[in-house]
């Protein structure tokens, strides 16, 4: 993989180069692809990367048992057809997972909550890693302790592979709102504040200055139409994964161009009618609401 | 161009210098501007989003007259040449290679040495490679006006039309914005 053409006065894997690249991914599209055939359809319909996988949420939600990261041989036959950025996800505090999808040369690492936690404590040191990591919150302190960990992109959990939006829409209200009284807080009140979150001060001071996440922030867990990942986009995320959603409905290359179409023109109601229209049955999906407490993936990370 | 990638990083760039700036997303946003920037993202979607809302033509026409500078995604977009199938604009006579440096553990920063931007002799420009792109060949009349330390290309312009495979947009450094305002003027 290592280029020899990198000479000594060039810096890789610097906290700007990771964030970098989540940054070329706003306004865009993550698909959850468990195939080769898959990622090209992913790929060819306009996503701006893609999340290799043996299954998809909803299918982990429906066969049970312990979650854990993919197959190398998968991602990398992912990897080797398509040309976009390809992610994988590890299991939470998994970091030897961490170091295998490092190894094959995956873009971005998700220390995800769909898959079984292998440390109910700690979390990954995202620091200490050249790839980097996007990880799922529920809610600004949740963020803030991921980033202060070294991840260099955010998403909301949701409740994935449910098809059910709701619990995306709560956990990036929170983050968001939270962010809207954080500004209007006095210096003086970020100390207390930042302790009662449980996030970094400095990471606290940082996103009042800036008014929002000092890293991308993405919307994920249950989205499946192109209203659905309209309505994350006004409601001031900076992009979205789709996984479960696109794969379990009845037409997956159309339903994925739709809704890569809607998270560009997110703000269009005229277009976001033409491209929810004769999009034939989407994913089945389960309330979020009547999940019992065991079932639920989101309360996964700490 | 807004579609998608990083725009609102050059937006606020070109705040900065006190320039106002629209989002592209369709071709009625293009009416009355002066200069048009393609930002870094994922070439492909971008491409294909360009093609699904009718920018292709309407993007041509405009960069006959108009100053359009690329970055990353964007020098991809703008490329005669690269190498693969996918929509582009192909408004400037050069070849590129995507992904050139490899994936995303291979990006990188490093200090370029442009002269063509103001005190570019002195002072280096913190240039930020990701997943990036590099020019292969600039016939003329583009020109290369940037090299890594190893003689790879890596900007070029060609009259009104700029290509940088990083991203000045990431950086703190305004001079290329700058560069490109002038052109925008000239």
């Amino acid at each position: 993989m290592d280029k020899p053409r990198r000479k000594e006065a060039q810096r890789s894997a610097s906290f700007t180069v990771k964030s970098g690249l989540a940054q070329m991914l706003k306004g865009g599209v993550i698909m959850d692809v468990v195939s080769p055939e898959h990622a090209v359809i992913a790929e060819e319909a306009g996503a701006c990367a893609v999340m290799a996988l043996e299954r998809v949420p909803s299918d982990i939600r429906a066969q049970g048992g312990v979650a854990r990261m993919s197959d190398p041989g998968l991602i990398r036959e992912i990897m080797s057809c398509v040309s976009i950025p390809v992610m994988a996800k590890c299991r939470i505090g998994h970091f030897v997972e961490a170091q295998i999808l490092e190894s094959i040369g995956v873009d971005y690492v998700d220390e995800s909550e769909v898959l079984t936690p292998a440390d109910e404590d700690h979390h990954i040191y995202k620091h200490g890693f050249g790839v980097p990591f996007v990880c799922g919150c529920r809610n600004l302190g949740e963020a803030l302790r991921r980033i202060g960990e070294g991840a260099a992109m955010i998403r909301t959990k949701g409740e994935a592979g449910t098809g059910d939006v709701v619990e995306a829409v709560r956990h990036a209200r929170a983050v968001l709102g939270e962010i809207r009284l954080l500004q209007a807080k006095p210096d003086e009140e970020l100390m207390a504040y930042a302790k009662n979150i449980g996030a970094p001060y400095e990471l606290v001071r940082q996103t009042k200055e800036l008014g929002r996440l000092p890293v991308v922030n993405f919307a994920a867990g249950g989205l499946a139409t192109p209203a659905d990942a309209a309505l994350m986009m006004q409601l001031g995320v900076d992009g979205v994964f789709v996984g479960s959603g696109i794969f379990k409905s009845s037409d997956p290359a159309k339903r994925a161009k739709a809704i890569v179409q809607a998270t560009t023109q997110y703000r269009n109601p005229g277009i976001l009618a033409e491209l929810s229209a004769n999009l034939g049955a989407p994913m089945p999906g389960i309330s979020a609401a009547g999940l019992p407490e065991g079932e639920r993936l989101a309360g996964r990370g700490w | 161009m807004a579609l998608q990638g990083a725009f609102i990083e050059h937006i606020h760039k070109l705040r900065e210098l006190g320039i106002p700036a629209v989002e592209v997303r369709l071709p009625q946003d293009m009416p009355g501007l002066d200069g048009l920037i393609m930002p870094g993202g994922e070439s492909t979607t971008i491409g294909k989003l360009m093609v699904a809302y009718g920018l292709m033509d309407p993007i041509r026409s405009f960069a006959v007259q108009n100053a359009v500078w690329g970055t990353c995604a964007g020098m991809i977009l703008m490329a005669k040449e690269v190498g693969r199938e996918q929509p582009v604009l192909g408004l400037m006579d050069i070849a590129v290679e995507r992904n050139a440096f490899g994936r995303q553990i291979d990006s990188f920063e490093a200090s370029l040495q442009v002269e063509v931007l103001k005190e570019g002799r002195t002072k280096p420009f913190p240039a930020i490679f990701i997943r990036a792109p590099r020019l292969v060949e600039a016939r003329p009349p583009a020109q290369v006006i940037a090299r890594l330390a190893d003689g790879t290309a890596v900007a070029a312009r060609a009259g009104r039309l700029l290509v940088t495979s990083f991203h000045p947009e990431l950086s703190r450094d305004l001079r290329f914005h700058e560069y490109f305002l002038e052109m925008v003027q000239s």
